[in-house]
């Protein structure tokens, strides 16, 4: 199939240069979901911070001298909606849109996405870090938890892909 | 030499600026290889595009690489690098809830963050949805803090459980992952899609 996008291969080697580079100058590899775990904490102690004092979860992140928004992944997170804008805008990809399969109506699409992404965001705080921080980056620096999410997530995607192709296929 | 901000080579100032700048290149690669694209990651389990495998396995291999050599040069001291520690049973449990997340919202949160920076609608619901999951976790979390934390193995390698260094270990991932690239290019063969 041809696309605009960049060989696999070669955009896979770039990734894994960006990781080393984040190994290099850090001593920490990439992530994602940890962003979003930081934005939500901010956000619960500016609008109930006993609640936030009070709870084993919270406590971890806000209280005397933490900022939960001084965050590395936070920071790293903001690059990638900046490069991600870059690349739409040097490839052309710049648009408002829902993609979905032609098959299920924009609204199912919506429907889905909002649930996986719960369900998303949950796994990620059991699991210690998503497909970005525990998986590829656990696995660049061999650690038994990235091999272990890897196999979890995608794992689960395949067996349970057949209950879904509906919204794909 | 490295890691450099470990070390203060770098002043620990610069670390959220590196962090922003590494996220740039980040942000850009994902979305050049196509990971704005739910029906692209989709495709993966579907057989038609299996981008995610060769672009996820490729960057793997590099940077485990580079890793490698980076240290057999002295340019890096393998042990100031944050390796994540294992909670068998929480990652399991994690990483199946993530799977089902995967196929059902068609990203993953760094893809979804790459597709809402280029205007995709769906990409931007799957970040409310995370914000709605890690917000279930939190306010579930004395409820789940015991499983949470049990069975701790601490910042576990591949290579200490089976005993064999880590080049070894990579070399096997390299064969194994050159494998799965095969299968890969044969199954966008056997389930072709139209453009999409």
């Amino acid at each position: 199939m041809k696309t605009s996008y960049m060989n696999p291969y070669l955009a896979g080697v770039l990734l894994g240069l960006v990781l080393l580079m984040a190994f290099f100058f850090s001593g920490r590899g990439l992530g994602a979901s940890g962003a979003v775990k930081s934005v939500m904490v901010a956000a619960v102690d500016i609008v109930a911070p006993e609640h936030t004092a009070n709870s084993h979860f919270y406590s971890k992140y806000v209280g005397e001298g933490k900022e939960p928004m001084e965050a590395w992944l936070v920071f790293e997170m903001m690059g990638v909606l900046v490069g991600g804008f870059l690349s739409g805008a040097f490839s052309g990809r710049l648009n408002w849109r829902i993609e979905h399969f032609p098959g299920i109506t924009a609204k199912r699409r919506l429907v889905f996405a909002g649930m996986g992404g719960i369900l998303f965001g949950f796994g990620s705080q059991l699991g210690r870090g998503c497909t970005s921080g525990s998986a590829l980056t656990g696995m660049a620096s061999l650690s038994v938890a990235g091999f272990v999410s890897m196999m979890a997530i995608f794992g689960t995607a395949f067996a349970m892909a057949f209950f879904v192709r509906k919204n794909w296929i | 030499m490295g890691p450099l901000i470990p070390q203060e080579i770098i002043g620990a100032d610069w670390n959220l600026f590196i962090a922003f700048v590494i996220g740039i290149g980040f942000g850009f690669v994902l979305e050049q290889a196509g990971f704005s694209s739910s029906r692209k990651l989709a495709g993966m389990f579907y057989g038609y595009d299996t981008v995610v495998l060769k672009v996820f396995f490729t960057g793997a291999i590099t940077a485990m690489l580079g890793l490698l050599f980076f240290s057999l040069f002295g340019w890096i001291d393998l042990n100031l690098i944050y390796v994540n520690p294992t909670f068998l049973g929480s990652a399991i449990v994690g990483g199946i809830i993530m799977g089902a997340g995967f196929i059902v919202g068609g990203f993953c949160p760094g893809t979804s963050f790459s597709a809402a920076a280029i205007g995709k609608i769906d990409g931007m619901v799957f970040i409310g949805g995370l914000f709605i999951g890690v917000f279930f976790f939190a306010e579930g979390y004395p409820l789940i803090e015991d499983f949470y934390m049990s069975g701790s193995m601490g910042p576990l390698k591949v290579s200490e459980v089976l005993g064999i260094s880590g080049g070894v270990v990579t070399l096997l991932i390299i064969i194994a992952a050159l494998i799965m690239f095969k299968l890969g290019e044969l199954a966008e063969k056997r389930w072709p899609r139209a453009e999409y």
